[in-house]
């Protein structure tokens, strides 16, 4: 055995396990799917995002229930924080829930391929590249799949930005009206104060060449996290003018907004 | 003079382990005639073999000797032999000499295997890349240019005459006994080099495999272009694992640091030029092949990779 196996083997626990062998995955004979998933590597994963959920976090979560048990869903939500860790926070909640848990894939920013070990783990544990068709093969895989539409505007953004939604983009309606796939809204609230960023380097960024490279604490902060999931959203796959498909994204997005709100009133303190 | 009833077939690439697979799979229902431009391979009485460039006229005199029904152009310089030049030379202008003369010929089916080296490994690759996907490689690196010249040529015959039948195999990684590629020879090999921090997601097709797809592409005539995969992957680094290799790490970052590498180490099969092909993932979608051609590969990546970890 291997020091790495050795480690996995020691950090896994069976609870977790048995979690993520009750979710079937369309996989290969040795553990793959097409984007690098490996079942080995989310039970490893789970095992330390479930000690980050519960004691580092303490994520309060209502409404999963309204992720549907099956069938292809897109789960959109407000970007902040400088890491992904609301993305993880989200899978986790999902992967997590009691009755139809699932595992779903997140939509990660372009760079993090080029980063080497990084991208890689992400890959494993479920994160794909964000592209239109990696979205769309993954609808038609009928899997649930995590967007945060505000890219690297939303997750790069400054502390005095906070919890101001930036500009959506309209691909994920786009996937959404041809694949017949439900919108789950999620407002994420305790993420923006993880890591708190005052300024953003932007040469510096240039030159290491990622997205934004931001002034803070070089820890995350263990800010309470709270995660509100809608209901359902429904939209046709009539084809129609770009002009109304920016009027349903603004629809989602005036949801999420209404979610974020919701927890902030609900948010008694923020550590 | 009696009527000819079996179908004759001129297959390129004589001397490689997979056109011998196919050669031995449609022999008992074709007249074959083989023929390679490296060497003269002896495949037994019946079946005529012959070391030619297809550059040379005497080509053309293989077409007025016997009466090709068939092309399976299997003869593709792989990009880890040969200088660039001499690759050209093969692939794309040898290729269009034997096009040419399949169309002059009347020939009736034209099989070309590619490679999915074509699609060109990038960081922005999505998985599943189907065969409408753009051909990126020729603009990464111009030791790929002339396996995506090969496949526009045969593009081009295939919209062009269309009574050539022409179907395009764009393979995965073949691999198995005898095969003698770039990747054939790190699984084969104790130790193999890796890009650290990156394990591509990879697929395997075994010759065995690869050689049955070829066979049933020759018994249905759908022209066109397809790529050929399993439906199963596995990271390259897992690959070695399982194949018993030794992985030995090569600083990854910055890109020109692996690329000096590559080029003072000069290894055949870790070269230069393939190095975004052991960092990014390229995976394909083979289902379309699959199901036009009742496809379904029948060794498993375990036993793949048994041979392999038995042959060290």
């Amino acid at each position: 055995m291997g020091l790495a196996s050795f480690i996995r083997s020691k950090l896994s626990s069976a609870d977790v396990n048995s979690q993520i062998d009750r979710i079937k995955k369309p996989i290969g004979t040795l553990g793959y799917d097409p984007w690098g998933y490996n079942n080995d590597s989310v039970k490893f994963g789970m095992t330390l995002t479930r000690h980050l959920y519960e004691k580092y976090f303490r994520v309060e979560t209502s409404g999963i229930e309204n992720i549907p048990a099956e069938g292809p869903v897109l789960i959109i939500g407000n970007h902040s924080g400088q890491l992904p860790l609301d993305g993880i926070l989200v899978g986790h909640a999902l992967a997590n829930r009691e009755v139809n848990p699932r595992l779903p894939r997140a939509m990660i920013e372009r760079f993090f391929p080029t980063v080497p070990w990084l991208g890689n783990m992400l890959n494993e544990v479920g994160a794909v590249l964000g592209d239109p068709i990696n979205c769309a093969k993954m609808l038609e895989n009928d899997e649930a799949i995590i967007v945060f539409p505000e890219g690297v505007r939303g997750s790069g953004k400054l502390y005095k930005d906070r919890y101001q939604l930036q500009r959506f983009g309209n691909g994920f309606m786009h996937l959404a009206m041809k694949y017949n796939a439900p919108i789950v809204p999620v407002g994420v609230v305790g993420c923006e104060e993880t890591i708190p960023a005052i300024a953003n380097i932007k040469p510096l960024a240039k030159a290491l060449g990622v997205p934004y490279a931001p002034v803070a604490l070089p820890f995350v902060l263990p800010a309470k996290v709270h995660l509100n999931f809608g209901k359902p959203m429904y939209f046709d796959s009539n084809e129609i003018p770009e002009e109304q498909v920016t009027e349903r994204v603004e629809a989602v997005k005036s949801e999420i907004n209404r979610l974020i709100n919701k927890g902030l009133t609900e948010r008694k303190r923020l550590f | 003079m009696s009527k000819k009833t079996r179908p004759q077939i001129l297959v390129t690439g004589a001397a490689g382990t997979l056109a011998q697979q196919v050669i031995n799979r449609l022999s008992a229902t074709c007249d074959l005639v083989a023929v390679d431009f490296r060497e003269k391979v002896d495949l037994g009485d019946s079946i005529p073999s012959y070391c030619i460039d297809f550059n040379k006229r005497v080509f053309e005199d293989l077409f007025r000797r016997y009466q090709f029904d068939g092309v399976i152009h299997l003869g593709r310089v792989q990009s880890s032999e040969l200088t660039r030049m001499r690759r050209y030379n093969a692939n794309v202008l040898g290729t269009q000499k034997l096009l040419d003369l399949s169309q002059k010929y009347g020939v009736k089916r034209v099989i070309v295997l590619s490679t999915y080296h074509v699609y060109g490994a990038v960081a922005y690759n999505p998985a599943l890349i189907d065969e409408s996907a753009p051909l990126k490689s020729a603009g990464l690196s111009a030791d790929l240019v002339d396996s995506v010249e090969l496949e526009n040529l045969a593009n081009l015959y295939l919209w062009r005459y269309p009574e050539l039948n022409v179907t395009i195999l764009r393979a995965c990684n073949i691999v198995g006994p005898g095969v003698r590629n770039t990747m054939s020879r790190l699984l084969s090999s104790k130790a193999a080099p890796v890009l650290a921090g990156f394990s591509p997601m990879m697929q395997f097709i075994h010759i065995d495999d690869m050689a049955d797809a070829i066979t049933l592409t020759w018994q249905k005539t759908t022209k066109g272009v397809f790529n050929v995969a399993p439906h199963d992957w596995v990271a390259y680094q897992q690959a070695l694992k399982l194949c018993g290799c030794t992985r030995i790490p090569i600083v990854s970052v910055p890109p020109v640091l692996p690329k000096t590498i590559a080029r003072i180490l000069k290894l055949r099969s870790f070269p230069h030029y393939l190095l975004a092909f052991f960092k990014y993932p390229v995976v394909i979608d083979g289902r379309t092949f699959a199901k036009e051609f009742n496809f379904e590969p029948k060794r498993s990546l375990t036993e793949i990779f048994h041979y392999y970890r038995n042959h060290k």
